[in-house]
C-alpha cells in the first residue's frame, strides 16, 4: 500500500518533468508593432547625443574592436556586446527572446539565409524609415539584395562570403596535385589523393546545409522560388543534379572525411594534412590564423571549381546583416550603430580584424586587394576573394523558414552520407519536409 | 503533524462537531502546495492549454480543438521515436538492473575485499553529469580522432563505427547503462541492508546454502526495490535527451533531430517554431509514460509487499 502510493506520486512526477521541457516556450502575441517607425537622419543624432545603453547580440569577432571605438567616440552610449551563440543557436535565443517579449537586443548579428524568416514574421525593424534605401550602391549586390524582402530593407550587410578554394599546397605538391579548375578535376583529385594517402581526403562533409544549397546555387540551380507567401521548393532542375551526380560520386567513392565541420577535429583534420581543401566563404582567412595555428604557411586560395570549364560562376556562402529586432528599445541609436559598423568607420576596423566587406568601395581600394598574408604564404588573398564577390550567380533566394530547413537537413540528406539512399533521393526527402513545413505554418507551397 | 491534527480534531470534536474545520494541516503543506502548484502544475496546465492552438508563420494564432491530438497520433516521425525508445527500454533496462543486482548482491555477500572502494568506484558515474559523461564517450567512439580511430590505428583493426546508424543506439545505451548501475546498485544494495540478520542466520541453520539464500531471501526483499529501480529506468528511458542531443553533434546522419521523443519536441518548439505541437508531444508522452510505469507498477506489486 505505501508503495503503490510513493508509486504513483513518482508517475505522476513523470508527467510533470514531460512535461516542464515543453511549457518553456510561450505564446507573447504581438508586442510593440503599432508604432511605425518614421525617423529621420535628425533623431539618429539625437539618439546618438542623448546616449543611452545598447545591447548587441553578434558572435562575429572583429565586433568587439567596434564596439570599443563606437563607445570612444560618443561616450554617452555604452554598448552592451553579447555572444548569445553562433547561428541556429543565436536565433532560437532570438525568437524566444521575441515570443516571450522580454530580453531582446537592440541589435543582433543574423546571416543572409536566415533574415527572410525575422522579416516575414515582422520581427525585424524595416530600415527604410531610417533612409537605407539611400545606401543602394554602397554595398555589393549579392548582399545587398539579401537584406531585401519584398519593399523593405531588414538589416544592413556586415560581411559577404563570395565563395574560394582553400588548399593545403604542401600536401598537393607532396602528391603531385593540380589546383582543380572544375569540379571533375576535383573528384580525380580526391580518388588521387586518398589513393596516395589513405588518412588524407580532399575535403570533409558529413552533411552541410549551407554548403550544399551554395554549390546548387553555383550550378545555377534555383530550388527556391519565393513571392510573398508563394513558395515553390524543387529539387528537380538541372543545377541541383549537377551538384548531385558530382558529389554523389565522393561519398560513394568514401572520399569525403567523416568529420563534421567545426569540431574539434576538423580543426586537427585541417592543420595536419588529414582534409586537404576547403571550398568556403570569403570570411574563412580570419578563422584559419585563429583557429588552425598549425596550417600556419600551407595553405593558399584558389578560384572555385567551375561546373563547366572556363566557367566564371561563384556563389555566396555565410555572411551576416545587423538587424533591429522590432522589440527593441532605442532604434534610433541602434540605426547609429548599424550605419557605424557597416557603412562608416567600423567597416575599416573590421577589415583591420580580417574580416570580408560587403562594401564596394573597400571591396576594390588597392589597399585591400594587395594586402599579403603571411598565413597563406604571403599570398594576396584578397584578389582571389574579389573576383569571386563579382563573380557571383545572381538570382538565388532562400526561404522564408530556411533556418528549420536546414536543421532537417541531416534528417533527409544525411541518408545519402550513411549509404541508406542517394544524394537525389535525400535531396527530394528534404524538399518533401520543407514543403510540408511550409503548408503547416500557412505558405502556399508547390 | 497527524497527531496535532489529531489533537484538534479531539478538542473540538465534541462541542461543535461540524462547525470549525481545521485549518493546521494546510498551513504545514501550504508552503509545499504553493511551489509545486506554480512549477508543477501551472506549467502543466499552460501546456494542455498550448496544445489546443495552431501558430502559423503565415496567419497568426488559431483554436484548433483536438486537431494536434490528431496530427500527434498519426505522426510516423513521433511513433518510430516511440518505438526506439521502447526497444531501448526492453533491452538495456533489464542488462543495466541484472548488472546492478549482481553488484548489489556481491557487495553485501561481505566477501570481497575493498568493499566500499569497490562500491564507491562503481557508483561514481552517477555523479559525472550526463553531458560530460557523453562528451567523454563521445571521445572514444571517435572512429576518426579518438578511441576507437587510435585502436585501429595501433592494432591494424578496423572497428565498427559506434556512432553509426545501425550501432548508435546500442551505444547509448552503453552509456547509459555506465552511468546509472551505479545509483541502482545503491537501491538494490540499501534494500538488502534492511533485511534482518536473524532471517539469514535462521537460514544458516537450516544449512541453506548462499545461493538458496539469494533465491528465498534476498531476492523476496528486494522485490519493492526492483520495482522503484524499474520504474525509474522507464521513465529515464522515454525522456532520453542528454546522450542522443550530445552525440548529434558528433553523428548528425546517424541521430536525426526526431531521435527520441523528447528530442522531437525540443527539435519541434526550439527549431520549429511549433510550440503547440510540441506541447501537444510532451503531453502524449507524458500519457504514455503514466501508463507503461503503472502497468509496470501493478503487475510488480501483484503479489506481495
Amino acid at each position: 500500500m505505501k508503495v503503490t502510493r510513493r508509486g504513483t506520486v513518482l508517475v505522476g512526477a513523470a508527467l510533470s518533468l514531460s512535461l516542464l521541457a515543453s511549457a518553456c516556450g510561450s505564446s507573447g502575441g504581438d508586442s510593440g508593432g503599432g508604432g511605425a517607425t518614421t525617423a529621420s537622419a535628425g533623431d539618429v543624432q539625437a539618439a546618438l547625443d542623448a546616449g543611452g545603453t545598447l545591447t548587441v547580440w553578434a558572435w562575429e569577432p572583429t565586433l568587439k574592436q567596434v564596439v570599443a571605438d563606437f563607445q570612444t567616440k560618443y561616450p554617452k552610449v555604452k554598448v552592451n556586446l553579447v555572444n548569445a551563440g553562433t547561428g541556429k543557436d543565436q536565433y532560437t535565443a532570438l525568437q524566444n527572446a521575441i515570443k516571450a517579449g522580454s530580453g531582446v537586443p537592440d541589435v543582433a548579428q543574423v546571416e543572409y539565409f536566415a533574415l527572410p524568416q525575422f522579416a516575414l514574421s515582422k520581427s525585424v525593424t524595416d530600415l527604410t524609415a531610417f533612409g537605407a534605401d539611400k545606401l543602394e550602391g554602397t554595398f555589393t549586390p549579392g548582399p545587398w539584395n539579401s537584406v531585401h524582402s519584398g519593399s523593405g530593407i531588414y538589416g544592413l550587410p556586415m560581411d559577404s562570403g563570395p565563395m574560394a578554394l582553400f588548399y593545403n599546397k604542401e600536401v598537393f605538391d607532396k602528391y603531385g596535385i593540380d589546383v582543380p579548375a572544375t569540379w571533375d578535376d576535383y573528384v580525380a583529385a580526391a580518388k588521387k589523393l586518398h589513393e596516395a594517402d589513405p588518412k588524407a581526403y580532399i575535403a570533409n562533409d558529413t552533411g552541410d546545409a549551407g554548403f550544399a544549397t551554395s554549390l546548387i546555387w553555383q550550378a545555377g540551380g534555383k530550388p527556391y522560388q519565393v513571392n510573398g507567401t508563394d513558395v515553390t521548393v524543387n529539387f528537380g532542375d538541372a543545377g541541383t543534379q549537377k551538384f548531385a551526380s558530382t558529389w554523389q560520386q565522393l561519398i560513394s567513392g568514401k572520399l569525403l572525411a567523416p568529420i563534421t565541420s567545426w569540431s574539434d577535429a576538423w580543426y586537427k583534420g585541417l592543420g595536419d594534412g588529414t582534409i586537404a581543401t576547403l571550398v568556403i566563404g570569403a570570411w574563412m582567412p580570419a578563422n584559419f590564423e585563429t583557429g588552425v595555428a598549425a596550417g600556419k604557411g600551407k595553405w593558399r586560395v584558389a578560384p572555385m571549381p567551375q561546373w563547366e570549364s572556363g566557367g566564371k560562376a561563384t556563389a555566396e556562402n555565410g555572411g551576416s546583416s545587423l538587424v533591429i529586432p522590432e522589440a527593441g528599445s532605442s532604434k534610433a541609436l541602434a540605426y547609429a550603430f548599424l550605419k557605424f559598423a557597416d557603412v562608416d568607420e567600423g567597416v575599416k576596423i573590421r577589415l583591420d580584424g580580417g574580416a570580408f566587406p560587403a562594401t564596394t568601395a573597400e571591396l576594390n581600394s588597392p589597399e585591400f586587394k594587395d594586402k599579403k598574408f603571411p598565413y597563406f604564404g604571403d599570398q594576396q588573398v584578397n584578389q582571389v576573394l574579389a573576383e569571386s564577390a563579382g563573380e557571383v550567380v545572381p538570382g538565388w533566394s532562400y526561404l522564408p523558414y530556411q533556418v528549420y530547413a536546414n536543421s532537417i537537413f541531416n534528417d533527409t540528406v544525411g541518408k545519402a552520407y550513411t549509404g541508406a539512399a542517394t544524394l537525389a533521393e535525400g535531396l527530394k526527402a528534404w524538399q518533401d519536409a520543407s514543403v510540408k513545413y511550409g503548408q503547416e505554418q500557412g505558405f502556399t507551397v508547390k | 503533524m497527524v497527531a496535532t491534527v489529531q489533537a484538534n480534531t479531539l478538542d473540538t470534536g465534541r462541542a461543535a462537531p461540524r462547525e470549525r474545520r481545521s485549518w493546521t494541516g494546510w498551513r504545514f503543506v501550504g508552503p509545499f502546495m504553493a511551489v509545486f502548484a506554480v512549477v508543477f502544475l501551472a506549467p502543466i496546465a499552460y501546456a494542455i492549454y498550448l496544445s489546443f492552438f495552431r501558430t502559423q508563420l503565415v496567419g497568426g494564432t488559431a483554436f484548433v480543438g483536438l486537431d494536434n491530438y490528431v496530427k500527434a497520433l498519426t505522426d510516423p516521425l513521433l511513433w518510430a521515436s516511440v518505438g526506439r525508445v521502447a526497444l531501448f527500454l526492453v533491452v538495456q533496462v533489464p542488462i543495466m538492473l541484472f548488472l546492478a543486482l549482481l553488484v548489489a548482491l556481491a557487495i553485501d555477500s561481505g566477501r570481497l575485499y575493498g568493499t566500499s572502494f569497490f562500491r564507491i568506484s562503481v557508483f561514481l558515474p552517477y555523479a559525472v553529469p550526463a553531458v560530460v559523461a557523453t562528451l567523454m564517450w563521445g571521445f572514444m567512439y571517435g572512429s576518426q580522432f579518438g578511441l576507437v580511430g587510435s585502436i585501429n590505428d595501433a592494432l591494424g583493426w578496423s572497428l565498427p563505427d559506434p556512432l553509426s546508424p545501425g550501432l548508435v543506439l546500442a551505444s547509448i545505451g552503453n552509456i547509459v547503462t555506465w552511468e546509472f548501475v551505479g545509483y541502482n546498485m545503491l537501491i538494490l544494495y540499501s534494500a538488502l541492508r534492511v533485511v534482518s540478520p536473524s532471517l539469514y542466520e535462521a537460514a544458516e541453520m537450516d544449512g541453506a546454502s548462499q545461493l538458496r539464500i539469494v533465491w528465498s531471501i534476498k531476492l523476496p526483499a528486494l522485490r519493492g526495490a526492483l520495482v522503484i529501480a524499474t520504474i525509474f529506468s522507464i521513465i529515464g528511458s522515454f525522456q532520453l535527451f542528454n546522450e542522443p542531443s550530445i552525440l548529434q553533434v558528433l553523428a548528425p546522419n546517424s541521430i536525426t533531430t526526431s531521435y527520441t521523443p523528447n528530442l522531437y519536441a525540443f527539435s519541434l518548439s526550439f527549431a520549429g517554431q511549433q510550440f503547440n505541437y510540441s506541447a501537444t508531444v510532451a503531453i502524449v508522452m507524458g500519457v504514455i509514460t503514466m501508463i507503461v510505469a503503472y502497468v509496470v507498477q501493478l503487475r510488480g506489486m501483484r503479489k506481495g509487499a
